[in-house]
């Protein structure tokens, strides 16, 4: 990012590194002393010499900025790794995500102070607006440092428990800021906790250290996996026994896991469904028509287990009826299609209702009073003590969904790898030449279809018991487009993508109750933002990654090659 | 040379001096509503030979090809591969061994170029879905010698650092390659080239003129569709020459060199721009 011609940046390079580092001493000490007068606005700003969790937060921004101001400024080189750090591309990063980190906080208690009648800004206290100066200030100062070259450390030598021990450390840093952040009951520090965690993601990226990552994870995926997986296991431990919080993060689950089996349909095989919340409707009404409900037409005592494999064939089933005619067509013929059948699913459903069909689902009203699971004794519908951590209702839910969102996330994987996956991605790419070179198209993305649907089923089983009712209109064309959105957001193709796309998408809405009336507007501008600055998504497809470390080193090389003919014109007596 | 049963069975074919029809087009026509772009062409290859198709731009030389893969259901006349009718779809045909390249390059162009030749294994391997989810052992097995029969296809075209990098974004040339790779990698009889040297600067041409005496050399019959009158001539057995879908001459390279109706129709063709060369 050039905000600041070349020029003028070398011109007035070094006093701008001073000015820099006078405004990160300031954001240092802002913290220090009070921001607001008044412990309602936010979190507890207000005394000295004890910041709250927002100012921490702030806290370590200034640190990271002042510490790569001062030590850039003795030029130091981690031995004889030069440039693994790009020092002034982070200091801009982190300066820039300061100022925008305090401009969220001062719009927040501009807002909030309005609304509690404390009298908006006048709540201010001097240290919110040292803290807002001290990040003009450093910024100011940044803009006209040199830009550096991008930052790699592909090049430092990183043994394997190095890359383990980073990536478990990662991990924790994520469950923790997940705990922080769902814990936060106010939208505002909620809003601020986003903005801060946006900030962060830059100045990693700046530094290199998001390029390293992605490295460390190809080289361990499944340490990852298993850290990821023990970390979202003790999730509900950070929860302090609050069933609100844990519904959050269920629905979350649901939508992710749905989102995943999307994935397939869209992400790899390239087929555009807009009708794709059907399969988890079929899912969930397959296992509540099933269950103990007094109002299930069909209850039959069955393992919970056996529930879910028939809940995916019903949904699978439906995928392949759904398919066979609709395959035919393509692109956007097919979007149009599949949009028509998912409307059709949810009307069907309001009609088995006994009067204009076979009673079947009791029409809009669905089927309430899913009796909750229960596993040898283990009853999901209450609360349960295990090392002294609570684990309610929906917590249950919660680690059952886990288990099941493992399963979704192996199938995935495991499909994407083999030569079924290559083959639907070879219909993405190519749909012709795939077929001209020996890819049965038709039955590939019927098997798409199915197999999405199959995945989607399973999770509405678990849906279906979580909620305690089934009704048609849960399963709205808006949901597809949401589910769409997610799997285009985070990046079409992944997993991990698709779990952080979810994970917005679902809550975001659930935390900002405030802004559910904008927030098709505000997706939406999200998106047509995403595709025009990041079209693959948040996280990039694994066959790209593999390609951007090939690149990082070649920049590497690049970069070395260019200092050394630098430091030849500069010393052309061939000093060292 | 590529090691691989494939390999062995396709050598001691040529060795055996097999010099049987290995495909027979009769009488093929191909209309698209008044146009004739494939009028009555006959034309057969025999095992381990190379046959040579030139013709001025518009002659109906790829839509030959794609009467022959499959992608096109001939108006009349009919195809036979191996004594046997050509199956309708292009997937059985690319599995009774024929494969091809294209003029415009169409590989799958986020797939690493590894990838992209393990697609063309697609009709040689097994793998169900089950075997995938459950990781059995055939499936990874099977994905193992797929891996590493691609990695050879992949050095055989001359491609060994690329493995890793998407498709789209090899140099113009390796593409080429790399779509070759891809087509050899369905283990064909016969290879169709729909002009494997269009575009490229003059060395990429030599390299590519290499990489076919290198196929020729393996023992596949190829049939080639080219401009370059030098590289046909040193490298084909027979050429036949159409023009406005018909067969004009078909012979031996010197036979149709010297024929002044080939001459004529290049130079005199209204639609001859050749390919920006
Ligand atoms: N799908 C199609 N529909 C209509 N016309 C076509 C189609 N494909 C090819 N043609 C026409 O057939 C003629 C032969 O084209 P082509 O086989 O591509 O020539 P060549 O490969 O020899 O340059 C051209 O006039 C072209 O416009
Ligand atoms: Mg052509």
């Amino acid at each position: 990012m050039t905000i600041v011609s070349p020029e003028l940046q070398s011109r007035y390079g070094k006093p701008a590194r001073i000015v820099a580092i006078v405004g990160a001493a300031i954001m240092v000490f802002a913290p220090m002393v009070p921001w607001v007068y008044t412990g309602k606005i936010l979190d507890d700003m207000r005394r000295a010499f004890d910041p709250s969790g927002l100012q921490i937060l702030f806290e370590l921004v200034a640190l990271v900025l002042l510490g790569v101001l001062v030590t850039s400024m003795f030029g130091v080189k981690l031995g004889k790794y030069k440039n693994v750090v790009a020092w002034n591309s982070t200091a801009l990063a982190a300066s820039l995500g300061g100022l925008g980190y305090i401009a969220a906080i001062v719009l927040a208690v501009a807002v909030v102070g309005s609304q509690k009648g404390l009298g908006g800004l006048a709540a201010a206290e001097p240290g919110l607006w040292i803290a807002l100066a001290g990040s003009v200030i450093a910024s100011a100062g940044s803009v006209f440092l040199r830009k550096s070259p991008r930052a790699t450390l592909a090049k430092v030598p990183s043994p394997a428990w190095v890359q383990i021990l980073a990536l478990v450390a990662v991990v924790a840093m994520v469950l923790f800021m997940a705990a922080f952040a769902v814990n936060l009951t106010e939208v505002e520090s909620f809003l601020v906790c986003c903005v801060f965690i946006v900030a962060a993601v830059f100045v990693f990226r700046a530094t290199g250290v998001m390029g390293w990552l992605s490295i460390a994870t190809a080289n361990n995926r499944k340490v990852l996996m298993l850290a990821a997986f023990a970390a979202a296991f003790i999730f509900p431990a950070t929860q302090d026994g609050s069933d609100a919080n844990m519904t959050v993060v269920a629905q979350v689950l649901i939508f992710a896991g749905t989102a995943l089996g999307l994935n397939i349909v869209v992400g790899l095989a390239g087929l555009l469904d807009m009708g794709y919340i059907a399969f988890l409707g079929a899912g969930a009404f397959t296992a509540a028509v099933l269950s103990r409900s007094a109002y299930a037409t069909f209850s039959i005592d069955l393992p919970f287990p056996v529930v879910v494999l028939i809940s995916g064939t019903v949904a699978a089933l439906f995928g392949l009826l759904i398919g066979s005619p609709t395959l035919r067509v393509s692109g956007d013929y097919l979007a149009i299609v599949t949009l028509a059948f998912g409307e059709i699913f949810r009307i069907t459903m309001v009609n088995l209702d006994g009067t204009d069909g076979p009673n079947i689902t009791h029409g809009s009203n669905g089927i309430p009073a899913i009796p909750n699971l229960d596993f040898f004794g283990f009853d999901f519908g209450k609360s349960h003590e295990i090392f002294g951590i609570t684990i309610t209702r929906q917590a249950n839910y919660y680690l059952l969904l886990l288990v099941v969102i493992a399963i979704v996330i192996a199938v995935f994987a495991n499909l994407n790898h083999s030569r079924i996956g290559r083959g639907w991605v070879a219909i993405r790419e190519d749909e012709m030449a795939a077929e001209a070179m020996g890819v049965n198209t038709f039955t590939l993305k019927l098997l798409a279809f199915a197999g999405g649907a199959f995945l989607a089923g399973m999770v509405g089983a678990v849906k279906a018991y979580k909620d305690t009712s089934v009704t048609p209109d849960q399963f709205v064309f808006l949901e597809s487009c949401f589910l769409l959105s997610a799997v285009v957001l985070g990046g079409m193709g992944t997993v991990m993508g698709v779990l952080i796309g979810a994970t917005i998408l679902k809550l975001l809405p659930e935390k900002l109750r405030f802004f559910d009336d904008y927030r098709m507007l505000i997706f939406g501008a999200l998106l047509v933002v995403m595709m025009r600055f990041r079209p693959e998504g948040i996280v990039a497809d694994e066959r790209r990654q593999m390609e951007f470390h090939d690149e990082d080193e070649e920049l590497a090389d690049e970069v070395e090659e260019e200092l050394v003919t630098h430091h030849d014109l500069l010393n052309p007596e061939g000093g060292k | 040379m590529v090691k691989t049963e494939y390999a062995k069975a396709v050598i001691a074919a040529t060795h055996t001096e097999d010099r049987s029809v290995l495909l027979e087009a009769s009488n093929v026509t191909m209309q698209f509503g008044g146009l004739t772009a494939v009028d009555d062409v006959s034309l057969s290859i025999r095992n381990g030979e190379i046959v040579g198709l030139i013709g001025p731009n518009g002659a109906g030389k790829t839509t030959f090809f794609n009467c022959l893969t499959g992608l096109y259901k001939p108006t009349a006349g009919q195809v036979r591969f191996r004594g046997e009718l050509l199956p309708p779809q292009p997937r059985n045909v690319v599995k009774a061994g024929i494969a091809r390249t294209f003029q415009n390059i169409r590989l799958f162009h986020n797939m690493t170029a590894l990838e992209n030749v393990m697609v063309g294994m697609y009709c040689r391997t097994k793998t169900n879905a089950i075997d995938a989810i459950f990781r059995l052992p055939r499936h990874r097995r099977e994905e193992r010698e797929c891996t590493e029969k691609a990695r050879r296809w992949l050095s055989f075209v001359g491609l060994e650092g690329a493995e890793n990098h998407l498709s789209r974004n090899l140099p113009y040339g390796d593409q080429r390659r790399l779509e070759i790779a891809r087509a050899l990698a369905t283990e064909p009889g016969l290879l169709l080239l729909d002009e494997p040297t269009a575009g490229m600067n003059p060395n990429e041409t030599r390299e590519a003129e290499d990489l076919i005496f290198k196929i020729r050399d393996l023992g596949l019959a190829v049939l080639v569709i080219e401009h370059d009158m030098r590289f046909i001539f040193s490298l084909c057995d027979r050429v036949a020459c159409l023009v406005r879908g018909a067969v004009l001459v078909e012979g031996p390279p010197s036979h149709v060199q010297a024929d002044e109706r080939v001459i004529e129709a290049y130079i005199g063709a209204p639609q001859d721009d050749e390919d920006g060369e």
